[in-house]
């Protein structure tokens, strides 16, 4: 290159940069309009969810920390409650985690509803996985009558949970459709662990599809390539399963796996309705709400520590597994 | 640049919200006003409203009342009217409060007290009703409805009904193949309450002591009473399957023939001449409640009317008070349509009811010796305390020692021991 064309060069490579930071600036101001009227369109949901989430939850925190008028004391006049609302602190969460309590009270409850909420996710969610999983396995494939099956199987997951729990209360009556149709005779809402399994066949039955449903689109998302060559390499259906089906499809489980995890740790409906929290199917939210008879403030308090409890589960369960709730699944499945 | 965006729509939220709260209405009516009103009940089992509301509203078209029912399960009733009266809902106008609420909404301050302008006249009414209404002296609800536990018997099996448990457990041997010998009410909620404080006083034992207050359950009356059902558990004279009993399979159980005695309300006695699936419509008795050592005591039930502190129509609520209370409705309503007891001392006296109803006279008795379970603000706990561990002894998980130890602590640490 001569001098001179090197200037020139120069010079244009100088108009060019001129040029780009131009082109910079303009993107910028069009991405600050862009991000203005993006503001503006969402902050009527954001007002929205402040109102009716976060206020919420800040107001029961901070009731949680103010006394409650049914432990005010009762006025030996008037025999009303006294006025509550003094500022007490951690009273109520010591009464959850360190009451020694009789027997029959909502405080003795406690450990033994974290016991119980815990052991309905860790069973659901694996039995809901691995049916989930099967039943995707077979509605990916092409059948006859493959598009009625995938309706079919969305029922249980239409059907509102009231109406589930109802239905599943008369079939496990002593002498109901489930013991009929198996021969037994077992009280299932009589003793502690029919009662538990009476709630978590019902539970399974119910959200199965959902894992069914996120896994189904997990696999679709697949090549099909990739079953061909390894075909040709000589792999059998395990193989097959285990090598490509299961990390290619891991991401949509992942999440799968987070949301039911999330909504058994807060699971209220079907327990309360079938066996109304008996026979120790007592979970934290059906506790939260026992206890709003007696005291406001200490259910307020019960609430925020659940809040709490499966905050930590979801931030652990993202962190560990990397869950990439966020990312979509064609990052993942790199050619 | 952000925080700023940020500021601004908190604020906005923020004046949402203060509007909202602002927009509800907590003022208390100052009481007198009339318009029309919602009567607020469980569900009518009896099927009794429609026709009251009827005649009230033909005879008072601008006030015209509405009957807006809840579930059938007591505990949600308790809930469901908790929530409206926190929430200071004017909509409820008058609400039925069971017995065992009405200390409780009394000493939260959402009834109006039944006296001066708003006062009842209880002479022509049972005295335990009245009682159950009462709270630190002063009315707070108006009785309609009265209950008390009684024993419905296979008169065709068993002649004579028994009046002592001992009796009752050999009568046993009197029933057929494929049926039960006693039912109750035994699954985990206040009706297993009420079947084990009966058994508890059928042993001369008590709940809490005559201040109302000191539990008094840990004793060897106590402990008799509760054997009784233990026993029926463990022995069988109670099939398992009672363990999952409210009133309605109970009251099923025995209509379809399968069950010798039960323990149940007076409302069952319709429903067992009148349902077209009865199997012993002319084949049962009722009998007062058997004890220990001769006849055993009831525990009270029944239902009163209170008006909302929050109503914006006192006035005609509390005239709704006194019209369902009249010998009219009380007699050919109540009665005659749903079988319910009357607080009136009347029609247990009347002919043509005890014609149509022999069993009147024992149920007067039954509400007349009745004894109410605790009278305390702190009830739902109390319940609660008895609830869990009298079922845990049936299901023979818990001692029945340590089930009463259980009940007295559980007692005591409601009323903030």
């Amino acid at each position: 290159m001569t001098a001179a064309t090197g200037e020139k060069a120069g010079q244009e490579g100088q108009v060019g940069a001129g040029r780009e930071r131009e082109r910079r600036r303009r993107r910028a101001r069009a991405s600050q309009g862009d991000s203005r009227l993006a503001w503006r369109l969402i902050a009527p949901t954001i007002i929205l969810l402040i109102v009716v989430i976060g206020y919420p939850v800040v107001y029961a925190v901070v009731k949680s920390l103010q006394l409650d008028k049914a432990d005010a004391g009762i006025n030996p006049s008037t025999g009303f409650f006294q006025q509550g609302g003094k500022f007490v602190g951690l009273k109520y969460y010591r009464y959850w985690f360190n009451c020694n309590c009789p027997n029959g009270t909502n405080g003795h409850e406690f450990w033994p509803a974290v016991q119980t909420t815990v052991i309905f996710t860790v069973i659901t969610v694996i039995f809901e996985v691995v049916l989930g999983t099967m039943m995707a396995l077979v509605m990916h494939r092409a059948f006859k009558g493959r598009a009625i099956v995938r309706a079919a199987i969305l029922v249980p997951w239409a059907i509102p949970t009231a109406v589930t729990a109802r239905l599943w209360e008369y079939m496990f009556q002593p002498h109901g459709v489930v013991n009929s149709v198996f021969g037994t005779s077992i009280i299932w809402t009589g003793s502690v662990w029919p009662a538990r399994w009476a709630v978590m066949i019902g539970d399974i039955w119910k959200t199965t599809p959902f894992i069914a449903l996120l896994v189904l689109a997990g696999l679709q998302v697949i090549p099909d390539e990739l079953y061909e060559s390894a075909r040709v390499d000589g792999a059998n259906a395990w193989q097959r399963f285990v090598r490509i089906t299961l990390p290619l499809v891991k991401p949509a489980l992942l999440v799968a796996v987070l949301f039911r995890v999330l909504d058994v740790l807060r699971i209220f409906d079907l327990p309360y309705i079938l066996t109304h929290g008996a026979n120790q199917t007592t979970t934290l939210s059906i506790l939260a709400v026992n206890e709003l008879r007696s005291s406001q403030n200490a259910a307020a308090a019960l609430s925020t520590i659940t809040f709490l409890f499966i905050f930590l589960v979801a931030f652990v369960l993202v962190k560990i597994f990397s869950v990439n709730v966020v990312q979509t699944q064609a990052r993942t499945v790199k050619a | 640049m952000h925080y700023r965006r940020v500021l601004v729509v908190a604020v906005a939220a923020v004046t949402t919200v203060g509007l909202a709260a602002g927009c509800s209405s907590s003022k208390k009516s100052g009481g007198g006003g009339r318009g029309p009103i919602t009567f607020v009940t469980g569900k009518d089992t009896s099927g009794v409203w429609p026709a009251i509301a009827n005649q009230w509203n033909a005879a008072h078209p601008n006030e015209k009342v509405t009957v807006k029912q809840q579930s059938d399960q007591a505990d949600q009733q308790h809930d469901d009217i908790v929530q409206h009266m926190q929430a200071k809902d004017p909509g409820y106008d008058i609400v039925t409060v069971d017995v065992i609420w009405t200390a409780e909404f009394a000493a939260k301050g959402w009834l109006v007290p039944l006296k001066g302008q708003y006062a009842i006249d209880t002479s022509p009414m049972l005295g335990g009703p009245v009682k159950a209404a009462t709270y630190n002296g002063t009315m707070y609800a108006a009785p309609f409805a009265s209950d008390g536990g009684l024993l419905y018997y296979r008169k065709d099996l068993v002649p004579t009904a028994p009046t002592t448990w001992s009796e009752l457990i050999s009568d046993c041997a009197k029933k057929t193949s494929g049926m039960g010998c006693y039912g109750g009410q035994f699954s985990q909620y206040e009706g297993l309450t009420c079947n084990a404080v009966e058994s508890i006083y059928g042993a001369g034992g008590t709940v809490v002591k005559s201040d109302g207050k000191t539990p008094d359950v840990n004793t060897p009356q106590a402990a008799e009473g509760l054997n009784f059902l233990v026993n029926g558990f463990k022995q069988g004279y109670i099939p398992k399957e009672a363990i999952t009993w409210t009133e309605e399979p109970s009251r099923e159980a025995f209509q379809s023939g399968k069950l010798l005695f039960l323990r149940n309300w007076p409302y069952v006695y319709a429903h067992l001449t009148g349902d077209a699936n009865s199997q012993v419509k002319d084949k049962f008795g009722v009998a007062p409640l058997p004890g220990s050592s001769g006849l055993g005591t009831s525990t009270l039930g029944g239902h009163s009317a209170a008006i909302s502190v929050y109503s914006k129509h006192q006035g005609t609520a509390f005239d709704f008070l006194k019209f369902i209370e009249t010998p009219d409705i009380q007699l050919n309503q109540f009665l005659k349509v749903g079988t319910l007891a009357p607080v009136l001392k009347a029609p247990y006296t009347d002919p043509t009811a005890i014609a149509k109803f022999p069993y009147l006279p024992t149920l007067q008795k039954s509400i007349d010796t009745a004894i109410p379970r605790p009278v305390s603000p702190f009830y739902p706990a109390i319940t609660q305390s008895i609830q869990t561990n009298v079922y845990q002894a049936l299901q023979g998980s818990l001692p029945v020692q340590s089930a009463l130890q259980n009940i007295q602590a559980g007692i005591t640490k409601a009323a903030g021991g």
